[in-house]
């Protein structure tokens, strides 16, 4: 069951870095799990850590301020790469339960929000504002409210953010989309009736293959 | 024309089981494809809910990325991938899915496999716990990458929510110039629209240059799409596509067939179809590509040099350029054709298929890989080793001082033993070149088969056609 999104107030972390891959994000080799619970530890891993394993002082998830920031911010293109939902889990057993860049890979932007990670489009600009307050460190609390979809920043300033109205209702109610997509069975079952019909030259794949 | 539809809403509109409220739509998917590393836990989520697999005959699994290629008769020694593995078995065991086992011969990379066996066909939609799914829009399907829970999704109910993508025109014109590949061209349009250029859109690439290309390098140009950070690639099927697909083993034959082709030479676009978006390039002039930095983008012809970051005025861009070369181990100036490599990896989804170990064995016949580089052609799959030895491409590459080795995802990502150590430089025919990803530490140039095998033999980077 997906953890419901309402309201998150928390600590901040500027990535000012644009095109994060889902490799940076968590990294091939540890995709070796048949679990989604762990991942945090190897979130960022080889920009969290030096070949040695120990921690990368300069890195801002490593700073006393931000080892325990819920929200990142950062540049274009968020999660670019392959489809691991390693990526979300990653960043949700860390902690963090939303990102906020000016625009996201697709398919990383889909998997957040099966996990409960929210993921807010802002502009260029008001992300960079975002991140000067940051500079505040452990003090600068951000505000996300979902259900009046509106950015709080520390000096009370209220900014929009467009969310999708279906996937908003899903997150808000911690909603498992396969319960509302079951709902429709009978469209489903109609329609592979008809498509028995329209695809009739689309073999079946034997199970004993 | 307003009802003139795009390849891409003709198959979506196909696929439509109902459209909700506020435009997302349930769409069905005809075939599944399963691969150990994004699904266990899409099957665990199935067992807690106590839901079967809704469409075992639109299901098919098999085992790629964590399986080593060294001898198949011996166990997978690395215990993670072990399990991931044996997981996959139990599963597709307790759930009744279709599954290749490793030592059959049609084991093989998941994206080769599909379209090889017939499986991936025009018309139809595709989806895998892998972004590199669009690969079989070659094919003219609508096939694109999930993350696990849509895998599970897809599990229990055979659809997936989706809201439609924009439709984009890829116009690729004019005449390939020899030593010019698929890989080439779709590096280049990388190269021009960026690694978000395709955000949103389905890619439909169209034009002279890809009528022109087999089936292969149709599969290596969508394979890429989402590099270019588009949703699904497609080119609209042909002849070239209906000769391909006929006597594949789960292919539509006799009436059945017939029925399939009446169908799917409807499927092109429309004349005045809209797109969102059209980008025109021109490949009659263009030379092998070749990636500088950790970013398909930065990709440059093998005739150029690496870049200078002073010369970018954007402070964000020079920075991001200074950690690349800092990462790549390059600098500015330094000119592509001297930058020497220690590994070359032939393989992968992108091009691990016969014509790509075809190109590499046509330049490694008769020549020796240089002093010092570990060589390795990974073939696609079982049939595409057994094929390229019946042929003997095995041995002209052997005889080169290649390794040849079995079928998987390989080098391609560090999730099995073919692993870059930390900084040494790789020519490689893989899909990405991200900082990691082929190891810790590790650094990609991605090319093309002919390209990679130009640079095993020289132990640089090198222009293949120079290689008469």
């Amino acid at each position: 069951m997906m953890q419901a999104f309402t309201m998150l107030t928390g600590v901040a972390a500027p990535l000012p870095i644009a095109n994060i891959d889902t490799d940076k994000i968590i990294p091939a080799r540890v995709l070796r799990t048949i679990v989604r619970a762990g991942l945090g530890k190897n979130l960022f891993d080889t920009l969290r850590f030096d070949e040695t394993g120990a921690e990368r002082p300069d890195f801002v998830l490593n700073q006393p301020a931000y080892r325990h920031a819920e929200i990142l911010i950062a540049h274009d293109n968020f999660g670019c790469g392959s489809s691991r939902e390693h990526a979300p889990w990653a960043l949700l057993d860390f902690g963090i339960r939303c990102v906020i860049a000016p625009s996201f890979a697709d398919i990383f932007h889909n998997n957040c929000f099966k996990n409960g990670v929210l993921p807010v489009r802002l502009p260029r600009e008001i992300c960079d504002q975002l991140m000067d307050d940051t500079k505040l460190g452990g003090n600068a609390r951000v505000t996300i409210d979902l259900a009046r979809q509106v950015v709080i920043r520390p000096n009370g300033q209220e900014i929009s953010f467009d969310v999708d109205p279906f996937r908003k209702h899903l997150m808000l109610n911690g909603l498992d989309d396969i319960g509302q997509t079951m709902a429709h069975a009978a469209s489903i079952d109609a329609y592979e009736a008809r498509k028995t019909q329209d695809r009739a030259w689309l073999p079946a794949i034997p199970v004993a293959i | 024309m307003a009802d003139a539809r795009t390849l891409f809403d003709k198959v979506w509109d196909s696929h439509v089981v109902e459209r909700l409220e506020d435009g997302t739509c349930i769409l069905y998917i005809d075939r599944h494809l399963v691969h150990e590393v994004t699904s266990p836990q899409a099957f665990e989520g199935l067992r807690a809910a106590g839901r079967p697999v809704h469409r075992p005959d639109g299901t098919i699994a098999v085992v790629d990325h964590n399986i080593p290629t060294s001898d198949r008769s011996l166990p997978v020694e690395e215990p993670e991938s072990r399990l991931q593995i044996e997981t996959l078995e139990a599963n597709v065991a307790a759930f009744g899915v279709p599954y290749i086992p490793v030592r059959d011969v049609r084991q093989g990379i998941v994206h080769i496999i599909g379209p090889e066996l017939g499986l991936s066909l025009p018309g139809t939609t595709i989806v895998c716990g892998d972004s590199h799914t669009s690969t079989h829009g070659a094919l003219g399907a609508l096939a694109f990458g999930i993350g696990t829970s849509e895998v599970e999704h897809v599990l229990a109910t055979q659809t997936l929510l989706q809201k439609p993508a924009l439709n984009m025109r890829v116009q690729v014109d004019g005449k390939l110039a020899a030593g010019c590949t698929a890989k080439d061209i779709v590096l280049a349009i990388i190269g021009k629209i960026g690694t978000a250029g395709g955000t949103g859109h389905v890619i439909e690439f169209a034009g002279e240059a890809i009528r022109a290309l087999d089936m292969a390098g149709r599969m290596t140009v969508c394979n890429m799409s989402i590099e270019a950070g588009a949703r699904a690639g497609m080119i609209a099927p042909d002849e070239t596509t209906f000769a391909y697909i006929a006597g594949r083993q789960f292919a539509p034959e006799g009436e059945a067939l017939d029925r399939a082709l009446a169908y799917w030479r409807t499927l092109p676009s429309d004349e005045g179809a809209h797109y969102d978006r059209v980008v025109n390039i021109d490949v009659s002039a263009l030379v092998p590509m070749v990636t500088w930095g950790t970013s398909p983008e930065a990709v440059l012809p093998i005739t150029g040099a690496v870049p200078d970051p002073a010369a970018e005025m954007d402070t964000d861009k020079r920075a991001r350029l200074e950690r690349m070369l800092d990462y790549m181990g390059l600098t500015a100036g330094q000119k592509l054709a001297e930058v020497p490599v220690d590994v070359v990896f032939i393989g992968s989804c992108t091009n691990g298929r016969i014509e790509d170990i075809r190109a590499a064995a046509h330049v490694a016949k008769g020549r020796h890989v240089a002093e010092g580089v570990r060589a390795l052609v990974v073939p696609g799959s079982g049939l595409v080793k057994q094929q390229a030895e019946a042929e003997g491409l095995d041995r002209i590459l052997l005889d080169a001082g290649f390794e040849w080795r079995e079928a998987g995802c390989s080098m391609c990502l560090g999730m099995n033993p073919d692993r870059l150590a930390p900084g040494q430089r790789c020519a490689s025919t893989s899909n990405r070149n991200f900082e990691g990803r082929q190891g810790p530490g590790g650094r990609t140039h991605l090319l093309s088969p002919a390209m990679a095998a130009a640079a095993a033999i020289t132990g640089h980077l090198a222009d293949v056609r120079e290689f008469a």
